[in-house]
């Protein structure tokens, strides 16, 4: 039992990532139809910035500001680093090749994420960098104390106060997203691009404003998952991206691409299939367990399990 | 000189609409059917002008096979010529990767898939040949039944890991494969304690992160293959065997089928092609030319290691299949020269005197090509002399122990540096702070209206050159793989076709 919950808490921390980097993977997918494998590589730079904010401030060991204020400007710079990031490579990237054959785009997305890992270990180099903010503890403020304490859960799981923070964030996220697709004009915007790319353009929707604000909040949410990573798992590293956006992609089509509620869902299934793998089985097979997963989803539903049979149309 | 160009053959290039009609049409009138760059094409083709118009016209009559019978037999010979260990390994390596480019080529050129697990085919060929003429296991089968067996079973596992996505689209498969790719590695590298499910003590597969070493050599018709030399006959038989498959099943039923699926996959299902099933095919076909390269990769180093089939060698095939164009062999061969002298020049702990003089170089000869008056480029580039004697002179008035720092640059070449480039004392963080203006700057460049163009270029030249001294020629075996990265984002920007491969209309 006590296994379990510890698995089970890991797997939601670990599927919140996932799911905030396959949101953006997703809304990019439902309106250019295009895999930006450079995503996973976007939340990498976002791990680093919050790491760059965090050094500024004095490092975790002795931080000149309020930790609740540094963990505000930590997400405030990565998310708009990563927006801005997301925005230049689809300007400078992608958008000249819209109407190219469909390779030649995903062959650029490569290009990108080739280019952005190896400048990112070119500058930061290949070790691991940390976080380390177990120093935090030390801190005698209010957040201080509750961060050295943390949460109990039934069975004396020990619950740190990132953990809370990766999945409370998540959510917020989520329901801002939701609401913002849902109710403003430009999340209508995006819906109708989405749809029909070229009969929204005869709407008179700007459509590379639309693709651009995509990019920014997808790879905002990126940034945003870079941090969290950071803050729970301590390590980052200039390659970390690759892995994460294949997993995030993968819960994109587990959940039904271009489905948000589906990226979130997807997101979660994949996390909880890697720790209960990794506690029950193997550490060696949880990537493999995920390839299952995402083969057998798309030989029993390949539309994912949010999403709905989408009919070719010429 | 092509006595053997019968006009019946498939390989004879369609006849070329006779001169005058095309011109004699008018252009308003769009003929209905026919594309506006298929309209255009035959225009185009007249416009190859002067000698190398009619060197290309003339190639283009010869037919393929006398050509590949022409490379055989001119690649036959660099062995008499050569002893040097190192260029018939460059020439073995060429083979090898020519190889797996022919079979990526049947891929994405042919077929229009993308595969992103073609170099996890490529290590399990390699595995597979290491498992059984090693001492792992003890096994040590002769070579002849093991290539036939070995690419056999890379093909099926090829068509087992296309099958899922059959129903799906193309971009479904790229995930898939790039996602067996890492699983491949991953497998490998825990392959040696793999327990079935955990139920069973673990066994060792493939060694772990140490590899299969001790390869037995190729055993062939009772030759065992010892020198380089008898490696490269075989890898170019291999070449030539599997050249002259990819060339007989690409003009086949089959080969004409692909490149219908390639250009519209809607419109060869409705007239009755077996869409799902030419896909698996043309995917095990590729995954079997990868196995089969595989086995001559592991003999012919005689260890396997799960690193050697990672994502840099996958982005490498596809740089090199892609950067000459895809679905042409001269395009291939240009691809490997490109991406080739890339890796050699700034290989680790190379002279980064050799890869300086070849970047400034590459940079001018751009500059020449790109800049047309010629007082033009005069201007900028004693302007960015000028500037860089400027900065140079300010640094060394304001901070003037910022200027004398250790450049990687050594030699005659980086004594001239010195007194032009800035050299800060602790180079590492103004390098980082550079290589992100430089990066901003060339993004900029790209966007500003055209007459502010050279007045941008000067600071972005003078970046570079400082950029280059202070960080990336230090550092040559990350920067051979940005340089990778940053080619195939400009190539295909600039030119989606490759370089020397024709374009296409993609019918949507």
């Amino acid at each position: 039992m006590n296994l379990f919950i510890t698995e089970l808490v890991a797997g939601i921390v670990h599927g919140s990532v996932y799911a905030l980097i396959a949101l953006g993977y997703s809304m990019v997918y439902g309106i250019l139809k295009l895999l930006n494998f450079a995503h996973g590589d976007v939340y990498m730079i976002g791990s680093f910035i919050g790491y760059g904010v965090l050094t500024v401030f004095g490092g975790a060991f002795s931080p000149s500001i309020p930790i609740g204020i540094l963990l505000i400007l930590m997400f405030l710079s990565a998310m708009l680093g990563g927006g801005l990031l997301g925005v230049a490579i689809e300007r400078f990237a992608y958008r000249r090749l819209r109407e190219a054959p469909r390779i030649a785009p995903l062959i650029t997305a490569l290009g990108v994420s080739f280019f952005l890992e190896n400048a990112a270990q070119l500058m930061f180099g290949a070790n691991y960098q940390s976080y380390n903010t177990y120093s935090w503890d030390s801190n005698s403020s209010g957040l201080g104390v509750l961060w050295r304490n943390g949460f109990t859960a039934p069975g004396h799981v020990h619950v740190a106060v990132a953990q809370i923070i990766v999945v409370g964030g998540t959510f917020a996220l989520m329901v801002g997203l939701t609401l913002f697709v849902s109710r403003t004009q430009l999340g209508r915007a995006m819906r109708a691009t989405s749809y029909d790319r070229q009969a929204a353009e005869m709407m008179g929707i700007d459509v590379n404003r639309v693709i651009a604000a995509a990019f920014f909040i997808g790879s905002a949410l990126a940034g945003a998952a870079g941090i969290f990573n950071g803050l729970v798992f301590q390590q980052i590293q200039a390659y970390m991206g690759f892995d994460a956006g294949l997993k995030a992609f993968t819960a994109a089509v587990v959940g039904g691409i271009g489905n948000l509620p589906g990226a979130v869902v997807g997101g979660l299934a994949i996390g909880l299939a890697e720790s209960f793998t990794i506690g029950y089985v193997s550490s060696t097979f949880s990537d493999a367990i995920v390839f299952v997963l995402l083969i057998g989803v798309m030989i029993l539903r390949p539309s994912g399990l949010l999403g709905r049979a989408a009919t070719q149309k010429v | 000189m092509t006595p053997d160009d019968d006009p019946g053959t498939p390989a004879s290039p369609p006849p070329e609409p006779p001169g005058g009609q095309a011109p004699a049409r008018a252009p308003a009138q769009p003929r209905i059917g026919v594309d506006e760059w298929v309209a255009s094409h035959a225009g185009r083709r007249e416009g190859y002008r002067g000698p190398i118009g009619a060197a290309r016209a003339q190639l283009e009559r010869v037919p393929q096979p006398a050509l590949f019978a022409l490379f055989g037999v001119a690649a036959g010979f660099v062995p008499l010529f050569t002893n040097d260990g190192y260029y018939l390994r460059v020439g073995i390596d060429t083979l090898i990767y020519m190889l797996l480019a022919l079979g990526l080529n049947i891929v994405v050129g042919f077929a229009g898939l993308l595969d992103l697990g073609y170099v996890a085919f490529f290590g399990f060929g390699a595995y597979g040949y290491a498992m059984l003429a090693s001492p792992q296991f003890h096994l040590h089968w002769p070579t002849l039944a093991i290539l036939p067996i070995v690419t056999v079973a890379t093909a099926a596992l090829g068509f087992l890991v296309a099958l899922p996505s059959r129903r799906l689209i193309g971009d479904y498969l790229a995930i898939v494969t790039l996602f067996f790719g890492q699983l491949f590695v991953s497998v490998v590298n825990n392959g040696n304690r793999i327990s079935i499910l955990g139920f069973t003590r673990g066994y060792n597969v493939t060694n772990g992160p140490n590899g299969i070493a001790n390869l037995d050599p190729f055993h062939l018709f009772g030759h065992q293959l010892e020198s380089l030399r008898s490696y490269f006959y075989v890898a170019l038989v291999f070449f030539i065997v599997v050249l002259g498959a990819v060339y007989l099943v690409s003009n086949s039923r089959t080969g004409r089928a692909w490149r219908s699926l390639r250009e519209d996959p809607l419109a060869a299902e409705l007239m009755g092609m077996p869409v799902n099933q030419l896909k698996l095919l043309a995917f095990a076909f590729g995954a079997g030319i990868a196995g089969l390269t595989g086995t001559l990769f592991a003999s012919l180093n005689t260890a396997v290691f799960s690193s050697d089939f990672d994502t840099p060698l996958l982005i490498m095939i596809y740089a090199i299949v892609i950067l000459g164009g895809a679905g042409s062999l001269g395009g291939v061969i240009l691809g490997w020269l490109i991406v080739n002298i890339t890796f050699e020049l700034l290989r680790p702990n190379s002279d980064p005197n050799h890869a300086t003089w070849i970047v400034f170089a590459v940079l001018i000869a751009t500059l020449l090509v790109k800049i047309r008056p010629w007082a033009k480029l005069g201007a900028i580039l004693a302007g960015t002399v000028a500037f860089g004697f400027a900065v140079h002179a300010i640094v060394s008035a304001v901070s003037p122990h910022n200027i004398h720092g250790q450049g990687a640059v050594a030699g005659s070449l980086g004594r001239a540096l010195k007194h032009w480039v800035v050299l800060p004392a602790q180079p590492l963080q103004p390098g980082n702070y550079a290589l992100v203006g430089l990066i901003l700057l060339v993004l900029a460049l790209t966007e500003m209206p055209a007459r502010w163009r050279p007045f941008a270029l000067v600071p972005t030249l003078y970046l570079t050159a400082f950029v280059w001294d202070t960080r990336l020629a230090f550092e040559p075996s990350i920067t051979r793989l940005i340089l990778i990265g940053v080619m195939l984002i400009v190539l295909m920007n600039a030119r989606p076709q490759g370089l020397v491969g024709s374009a296409r209309v993609e019918i949507v």
